[in-house]
């Protein structure tokens, strides 16, 4: 086993753009759950119409920043067609609705039907080249130290991504200090008694959601954007399962635990994915016992051992406040 | 009765016209499926009194506030609240109004603080829409409604909870949380709904000095209560209902021997099998 080398695949994979896309998302999902309360079991559409609507108007000529600000219109869009049928209604709703309109989408986009406009399951390519002609670094040169190193392509990547992590996370501080915030965090508590004060529930549910959709959809354009590929079958609901792990572990209701909940999961989940990968190689009977697949299943079961193991010892996650998880509804 | 009484000149029957009425109703019904909750003919609520309804279990009390207050909707019928309509108004605006309700089941904002639950009570807080609350801005308001909600905190006995969560605090504090947290919207008619469910005796005497002093400062209060006793001590006037009809009205002194409400209460034949 070669120890070092385990825990630099990891730490690299950490703090790759992936992460501060996975981390842009669950702010935006921090946000309706966290603050507002909302159970968006759909979050990966948002993701999803994003990415596609940066790409197909990209691909139809827009500049890239065009299609950019189309995709960010767009998935906030989704929480306004989604909101308006459901928001009024029951909590469960709105979860209903989400979680099949995520799919209804995923497959509308890979049908044949779409394929002028999405290219079906191959999807959308071509769209990224002026992002990386912006790239001031040689995109194969390395940058780092020792085995610790990342190519001039990916620095770019990450640095644009952790900076539109930084500035997101501005936004949402000063939204939730402020009056605003408020208001949501009381509809989290109590519709009626926030009603009851003179507050429009509906109009601030639906503004939760669009601003947490809208920000998916820029973890979405960030994704398509480092792979330089927008493909249907990324959009799978599993990605909006561990954007709930990732708020939950990172403590729901916080500024700063949507990052360091995708943070703290990313590393968990790719130093076991290197631990195993090396310890197939290293040792001839873990060799012999996990196949390629089988060692996909078994990461799995070890985060979900970990999110046990945080309810448990920790249900307020990693930077909660547990004496505000514990209170009782009386 | 004598002549200063608030309530000098309103005709002790159902639906009798007020002096000076802040709520007027008129054909309000309301019905769940085969069942009428609320059938109102008429209902006038006299400005800067307490008024109290009574009523055994499924009279529609609640149902008439959640109608007053916009948190149900009649089938049929309007109201009015200081002359201007409120049929079909959503109850976030009934609450702008000036007709500000608390809720049977205390709804305390339990994970927000004592502070916090004060201050989403407010109305135009230039802070609480979106862009307001990006360009900054809404910082002296802020500052005026602490000031305002420290003071009330104070007067309700609060003071010391000031940043505990709401979730923290007491049954009965949670009481007179609600209630001040009304207050902060600067209501001109409170609507109680059962203020002294599940309170212990000793805080009932506490809510109830609160209640009163709510009306001597000016504000109207309507409430709904089950304790006859309760009734007898702070109310200027009392509806009575029964069935979803209002069956009589009157000074809380003569509304313990009306035959109807005896009748409501205990039932019609109850005379008849004592003899």
């Amino acid at each position: 086993m070669d120890w070092s080398s385990v825990l630099v695949d990891g730490l690299l994979a950490t703090i790759g753009p992936i992460t501060a896309a996975y981390a842009i998302s669950a702010i935006g999902l921090n946000l309706q759950f966290g603050y507002a309360g909302l159970l968006n079991f759909g979050h990966v559409a948002f993701m999803l119409v994003g990415a596609y609507g940066m790409g197909i108007a990209v691909n139809f000529g827009a500049p890239l920043w065009v299609g950019i600000i189309i995709g960010i219109i767009a998935a906030a869009a989704l929480g306004l067609l989604l909101g308006i049928p459901t928001l009024r209604l029951r909590a469960d709703y709105l979860a209903i609705t989400t979680i099949a309109a995520a799919e209804a989408l995923r497959l509308i986009v890979r049908s044949s039907w779409a394929e002028p406009f999405t290219n079906g399951v191959f999807g959308i390519q071509g769209f990224a080249d002026s992002f990386f002609a912006l790239n001031p670094f040689p995109a194969a040169d390395l940058y780092g130290f020792g085995s610790f190193v990342v190519t001039g392509r990916k620095l770019w990547v990450m640095i644009v991504g952790w900076t539109v992590v930084a500035l997101i996370t501005l936004l949402i501080h000063r939204l939730i200090h402020s009056p605003w915030g408020r208001v949501l965090k009381a509809i989290r508590e109590d519709e009626d008694a926030t009603t009851s004060l003179g507050k429009n529930v509906f109009a601030y549910k639906l503004q939760a959601l669009m601003i947490g959709g809208g920000i998916a959809g820029i973890a979405g354009i960030l994704l398509a954007l480092e792979q330089q590929n927008v493909t249907p079958d990324a959009y799978l609901p599993k990605i909006t399962f561990i954007l709930y792990v990732i708020v939950i572990l990172g403590g729901a209701g916080t500024i700063l635990g949507p990052v360091v909940g995708a943070v703290a999961f990313q590393f968990m989940f790719f130093t076991i994915d290197a631990l195993m990968v090396n310890a197939q190689a290293s040792i001839p009977w873990v060799g012999d016992l996990l196949t390629p697949a089988a060692a996909g299943q078994v990461k799995l079961v070890f985060v979900g051992i970990g999110m046990m193991l945080l309810m448990i010892f920790r249900p307020q996650g990693i930077l909660g406040n547990r004496e505000e998880v514990l209170i009782d509804e009386r | 009765m004598n002549a200063d009484h608030p309530m000098s000149g309103a005709v002790p029957e159902p639906g009798s016209a007020k002096p000076d009425p802040v709520i007027v109703a008129d054909g309000l019904r309301r019905s769940f499926g085969g069942l009428t909750a609320v059938d109102v003919d008429h209902l006038e609520i006299q400005r800067h009194t307490i008024t109290s309804l009574i009523g055994p279990n499924g009279a529609g009390k609640t149902t008439l506030f959640n109608l007053f207050t916009g948190f149900d909707a009649a089938d049929e019928g309007e109201w009015h609240l200081n002359g201007g309509s409120l049929a079909g108004v959503s109850a976030y605006r009934v609450a702008r109004k000036g007709m500000v309700r608390t809720f049977q089941l205390t709804k305390s904002l339990a994970r927000l603080t004592v502070m916090d639950n004060m201050l989403v009570a407010t109305k135009d807080h230039p802070g609480e829409n979106l862009w307001g609350a990006i360009t900054g801005g809404w910082k002296k308001t802020e500052a005026d409604n602490r000031e305002r909600a420290a003071e009330l905190l104070a007067r309700f006995g609060l003071d010391h909870m000031t940043d505990e969560f709401a979730g923290g605090l007491s049954g009965g504090q949670r009481k007179l949380l609600e209630m001040a947290r009304a207050l902060m919207m600067e209501p001109e008619v409170v609507m109680l709904d059962e203020p002294m469910a599940g309170v212990n005796p000793a805080l009932t005497q506490s809510l109830l000095s609160h209640i009163t002093g709510l009306r001597d400062g000016g504000k109207t209060v309507v409430f709904v209560e089950h304790d006859m006793d309760v009734v007898q001590e702070i109310s200027d006037w009392v509806v009575v209902m029964a069935q979803g009809k209002i069956i009589a009205e009157g000074l809380p002194g003569d509304i313990a021997r009306n035959r109807a409400v005896i009748d409501a209460y205990l039932g019609q034949h109850h005379g008849e099998a004592a003899s």
